[in-house]
């Protein structure tokens, strides 16, 4: 079990936590025995190799993986100190509050404006006025307003890969969330709307709490606060993203940053 | 959007400014304690010193976490290569501006009536050379730092006419020994200052224009051309 010295660290409030985690698809033991914080207002970055079991970590965080068959979690996961695995947690109030980017943007057959609307009005919003002003507020946060304003009503499928994302980050926004799980967002974008959602990550950091999983290890070190490098379903190595990539300190985490992993 | 890349950048650049005006500071002091046999104004510098190596120090952990952080390239990287570079000699400086601060309170100690030779005409050219590498530092002028490499043979020409003339004054007055030990010692600070300075302006010039003049390598080889 992996466990850190808090020397470097600057901690703010806990927001998230995972005790003694452990996730399994049947008989494979997908995450072992993990233990992390992750603070409130900050980037935490989840990074290693391609079957690590970072992305089956961040689903657990609003129990995506419940929707795999034969998985089983051991462990707690606690937001604000209570376990969102506890049989009284309404999943559905707890994906509310923690909002979801998928590595390829998935917006629905609608307008722009219905696409960001749909979350409200689900939850039983149908007032226009506000309808419209929850659009802009969550268009604008994802710096996406300036570029749609004038054509609210075009399908949300005719816009550009990197608008397509920033359109479902105003999507997740819209319901008012206090966390985003940001699983590889930016992996299927050019370089020029990869930098727009990295700039994002690190505005949206003021008002949210942010996890994000990126086989990017440059990106990592961009946009995050903290990064927790997982290697065969083990937690090796989470420190301050400052610290992972200049003073790592387990050799894994440095030969992995480096390069000269395997 | 502008990158938060951009901020961190401009904000590494602007503490080396602050750096430099504090140098800039201490040089000059350094010289009036010499030129006005003022030992407080000495002990000033001294004291100040501890602030130029605070500089240093957050300049270099700056720079590391944008190169390990963000992988600049082109003029950003550059621009990082030379803030690293001229944050060593800023820091170089600031210690002969300390040199030539003990040197003055040697003096103070010990009054003697020698003349300080060519010493204020060489703090003057310095001087100068230190504000204009620090101006095309801050306004990215290569052609003011182009004129800062000009002024170095002055220095370096004075510092060579002192020993003969202290050399001189000795023989002349040979209780003048002590005071003409330091005046040469100021002046190969100054000369060192001088030196130091050049390298800003070649940093000024590889940032600016991507070209390197130190050792006068474009003679021989320019550089992707």
């Amino acid at each position: 079990m992996y466990s850190h010295s808090y020397t470097t660290m600057k901690t703010t409030e806990i927001r998230l936590k995972t005790e003694g985690l452990n996730i399994y698809y049947g008989q494979k033991h997908a995450i072992k025995n993990v233990n992390l914080e992750v603070f409130t207002n900050r980037v935490t970055a989840l990074i290693g190799p391609s079957g690590c079991g970072k992305s089956t970590y961040l689903r657990a965080f609003n129990r995506m993986n419940d929707l795999i068959e034969n998985t089983r979690v051991d462990g707690q996961v606690l937001l604000d100190g209570v376990n969102i695995y506890d049989r009284q947690v309404d999943v559905v109030e707890l994906r509310k509050k923690i909002g979801m980017i998928f590595q390829k943007s998935n917006p629905f057959p609608k307008s722009i404006f219905e696409n960001v609307a749909y979350g409200p009005r689900i939850n039983g919003m149908n007032d226009k006025k506000k309808l419209e002003e929850i659009v802009q507020r969550s268009l604008k946060q994802a710096a996406l307003w300036d570029e749609v304003k004038d054509d609210l009503g075009k399908s949300g499928l005719s816009l550009s890969g990197g608008q397509q994302q920033r359109l479902c980050i105003a999507r997740a926004l819209a319901v008012d969330p206090e966390i985003l799980l940001m699983d590889e967002p930016a992996s299927a974008l050019d370089p020029i709307a990869t930098a727009k959602i990295e700039e994002l990550v690190y505005e949206l950091k003021n008002s949210y709490t942010i996890v994000i999983v990126t086989h990017n290890m440059q990106q990592a070190a961009r946009v995050s606060d903290y990064t927790a490098f997982f290697y065969m379903g083990e937690l090796i190595e989470f420190d301050e993203t400052k610290k992972i990539f200049t003073v790592p300190a387990k050799k894994q985490t440095e030969d992995y940053i480096t390069g000269r992993f395997g | 959007m502008e990158r938060h890349f951009q901020r961190d950048l401009e904000r590494l650049k602007a503490n080396v400014i602050k750096m430099g005006s504090l140098v800039e500071q201490n040089l000059i002091d350094a010289m009036e304690a010499v030129l006005k046999n003022d030992a407080a104004l000495a002990s000033k510098v001294i004291a100040a010193d501890g602030n130029v190596n605070k500089y240093e120090i957050e300049i270099d952990n700056g720079v590391v976490d944008l190169l390990a952080l963000q992988q600049p390239v082109a003029s950003d990287l550059r621009l990082i290569l030379a803030i690293q570079k001229i944050n060593n000699d800023l820091e170089r400086i600031g210690d002969h501006a300390v040199n030539i601060a003990e040197s003055a309170f040697r003096l103070v100690e010990t009054p003697q009536d020698e003349p300080l030779l060519e010493i204020p005409n060489m703090s003057l050219i310095a001087k100068d050379m230190f504000q204009q590498a620090l101006d095309a530092f801050i306004h990215l002028n290569a052609q003011l730092a182009q004129s800062v490499l000009e002024s170095d043979d002055r220095i370096d020409a004075l510092n060579r006419g002192m020993n003969a003339q202290v050399v001189k004054m000795i023989k002349k007055d040979p209780k003048s020994i002590e005071g003409g030990l330091e005046l040469l010692r100021i002046s190969r600070n100054l000369e060192r200052v001088a030196d130091l300075t050049t390298n800003i302006a070649e940093e000024v010039i590889f940032h600016t224009q991507a070209r390197i003049v130190k050792h006068h390598s474009e003679e021989e080889k320019p550089r992707h051309k």
